[in-house]
Order: structure tokens, then sequence, then C-alpha cells
């Protein structure tokens, strides 16, 4: 029996319908058209699905659509305003950071919880606060840099 | 399969005894629907237990800290008290998957699933915490140690759950530790793993000690032998290796493709000797 869910989603209000047993993930992915986080392993070890809950990092594969009642959901789609993208995902862009991008949702998504709690860093904070996401074309160094970077210019 | 998400304690009791089929507690859902996703369990109720208020606080009274059944292993981390106050507990559960794991899985569930492995158990073990339980014929206080019965398999019975973990008060001159052995540097299930508690007078002379094995034994295991064998000690070489010889006469591991029994065996005892020392040390011995 399906379960009317009411949530924000990037700032927006959103109602939707779905099965208990349904994952976050699924529930924005096939639902909501909201395709940016992907599934992986579908059991909590890649990161590709994360998402912010409430202002924490979470892999929507790990929660059930019918959790968010209620809660604030931030997905990489709400991460860019507009055309302007987040510094992120401009650095990403300028060190390459990504090669076939499947993990690169989820590790802007991470590196960007990781940032808001921690601004200023070290190499090895990013590297035990990106621990959760898996990157098979094993870029790890570009991402890292291109974290450090974009860390550089948030803090102005 | 029903999900509910009750706002009170008694409700999700309710919920959960009169259940037909099978109902499982949801707190941070890391092992739950992982188990889901495999298909290993189909639960016909799913009772999340996040919106019961109570159960997502961590409070300090004069008798220690509760930690409610739904705080997340982040939010631990974030409680400057509890941190300052056990902070091998803390690491502990700081261990437990990537940060995204961390902003929802939770201690009592890591002892529910009841994993031999689980990163928090020792460490809660060694600091003789209790699960606040609540079920159809009211309440009950179980020491840590006894819930978990068998890998997976936990004392709870039908309709119950835990509300929360207590933690006693730390008290003067002590000290907890917990350290795990793994091949990677991050998100992995411990291999071997070691949670000692320790009080000292004020000599430095041991005179309380707990002292916790993970993960090479069906359960973990609470070893008084190895308490023992540093209790009246200012942790010196000869208890340090008699606390070792305890930790390593405790084991009954399980071979497997991530350590072997005489491996386990042998780091069992090394890790109980380190934490150990780490404990003395935050316990203001030198």
């Amino acid at each position: 029996m399906a379960v009317l869910v009411s949530t924000a989603i990037n700032g927006d209000t959103v109602e939707f319908a779905c099965d208990p047993h349904e994952s976050l993930l699924d529930v924005l992915r096939n639902r909501l058209g909201l395709s940016g986080a992907k599934e992986g392993c579908g059991t909590g070890d890649c990161g590709a699905c994360s998402v912010q809950v409430d202002g924490r990092v979470v892999c929507a594969c790990l929660m059930l659509g019918v959790e968010a009642e209620g809660r604030d959901i931030e997905t990489v789609e709400g991460m860019s305003h507009g055309t302007e993208l987040h510094p992120l995902q401009s650095k990403f862009l300028e060190h390459a950071a990504l090669q076939c991008g499947v993990c690169t949702p989820g590790f802007l998504m991470a590196a960007k919880a990781l940032l808001e709690h921690n601004p200023d860093p070290t190499e090895e904070e990013i590297r035990f606060g990106l621990a959760g996401n898996l990157c098979r074309c094993t870029g790890y160094d570009k991402i890292v840099r291109a974290v450090q970077d974009a860390a550089k210019v948030m803090r102005g | 399969m029903q999900y509910e998400a009750p706002e009170t304690t008694k409700a999700a009791v309710g919920l959960l005894a009169k259940a037909k089929g099978s109902a499982y507690v949801l707190a941070g859902g890391s092992d739950l629907l992982v188990r889901m996703k495999g298909g290993f369990v189909e639960p016909d109720l799913v009772v999340d237990i996040k919106r019961i208020k109570p159960m997502r606080e961590i409070k300090k009274t004069a008798s220690g800290f509760v930690i409610g059944a739904a705080v997340s292993c982040a939010e631990m981390n974030e409680n400057k008290a509890l941190v300052k106050a056990w902070p091998g507990v803390v690491e502990a559960a700081g261990l437990i998957g990537s940060k995204q794991v961390q902003s929802r899985c939770t201690v009592a569930g890591n002892l529910c699933n009841a994993s031999p492995a689980a990163d928090s158990v020792p460490a809660l073990v060694a600091a003789g915490a209790k699960a606040l339980i609540q079920g159809p014929k009211g309440k009950r206080k179980l020491p840590v140690e006894q819930v978990a019965v068998g890998p997976g398999k936990n004392a709870l019975k039908k309709g119950e759950l835990i509300e929360a973990i207590e933690l006693p008060a730390r008290k003067d001159r002590s000290g907890d530790a917990y350290l795990r052995f793994i091949p990677r540097t991050e998100m992995d299930i411990a291999v071997v793993s070691a949670g000692v508690n320790l009080r000292l007078d004020k000599k430095g002379v041991i005179t309380e000690a707990r002292v916790a094995l993970g993960a090479v034994a069906p359960t973990v295991v609470l070893v008084a032998a190895a308490a023992k064998a540093v209790i009246g000690t200012k942790l010196d070489e000869a208890a340090l290796a008699k606390l070792g010889e305890a930790a390593s006469a405790a084991c009954k591991p399980i071979d497997d493709k991530r350590g072997t029994i005489e491996f386990r065996t042998k780091v069992a005892a090394v890790l109980a000797k380190r934490a150990a020392e780490i404990a003395y040390k935050r316990a203001g011995g030198k």
C-alpha cells in the first residue's frame, strides 16, 4: 500500500506516494526524476547516492522514502544556483576530478557536507571525510586537490 | 510491509507486541535496510523510533549519561561532555562505517544487530554500560554484554526494544580506550578489537578494570581474567604480559578470509595491551 509523504527537496515542498519498503534513492530517481544520486552498491558502501538530510550527509540507499516525511533534503541537483556552479563543482571541473562521473554527485554532496562542518580541513581530514565515497577510476588525488581548492575559495 | 513511526515508546512497544509476522525496529537502518535489500529479511512491520523525542537525546544525569536509542554516532561525537567522559566509547562509535553511515547509525542498533565484530560494543562492555529495555511487561535493565547471545541474535523478547543505553558517571582517575585491527585505514569491519576501562588510586595503582574483546568469539566477551591481571598493578611490563596472555586465552575465534584463528588470538593480546596503556594514561597514570 502506497504511503503519502510530504518533504522538502532542495528548498521546494515535494509530495510523493511510495511503497513503505522503497529506498529514498529509488524515490528520488524513479518517482521524482532526480537522477543525480546514483546507485552503486545499494548497501551503503560506495557513497554514490549521497544526499543531505537535515544537514547531514547520508546514503539515500540506506534510508526509506517514507522516512523523508517532514525532513529537509538536499541533492546534487540543488547545488548550483541556476547556471552558476557551486565552487566544488567548478573546482572538480578545473582539476578534472572525474572520469566516468558516476561517483561525482556523491563526492560533491559528501565534500559539501564536509566543508560545511569543517571549512579548513587538512588533507587527512578530507581523505577520512570522503572515505565513504568510492571512485573506481581511482581519481582520488585530483578529487582531494579539488576539494582543497574549493575550500580555499569558499573561505574567501 | 507496514511502516509506522510512533511518537512514544509505549506506542512503539504496543505495535511490536501485537505484530503478526516479522517486526523490526528501525533506528539508523544501516544494518536493517542492507538485510532487506539482500532479501535476508522480509519485515511485515517496521517501527521507526526516530520520531520518539526522548530517544533522540543524550541526557547527562548525576548517575552518568543516558543515550537515546535513536541518537546517531555522529551526534555522540558532537556531545562534548560525553566525549570528555567516555572517549573510548565515542571513538569506537565513531569508527562505524563512513560519514554517511555515522549520520544514521546508533550504538543501540549496533548492539541489537549482535555482530561479534560490532565496534561500539567492546567499548560499551568495558564501560559497564547497561541497555534500558521497554517491553509489554514494563522496563528492565540488562548489562550490554548480555544483549547479544550469538552472532545476529539478541536477548530481546517479542515486543521489547532498547530505549536507551546508560553509561555510568565517569569516576575520578579513570579512563577508557578502544582499538581495532583492520587491514585498511578506515571503512572496514574489525578483525580483532579491544575495549579497556581502568580506574586508579592516587598512587597510580589500578583498582578497577574491565577488558572486553570483539571479533574473537560468537559474541563480544568480557574477560575477567584480563582485568584481574592488571588490578593492583601500575600496568608494568609483567602486568601487561599477563593481560595479554589472559586476552589470548579468552579467544575462541573463527578462521575466515579476514583473519586466521592464530592471527586473531595473537592480535587480541597486542590490542588489549595497547588499549590498556591508553586507558591508563587517560586515567592520569604515568
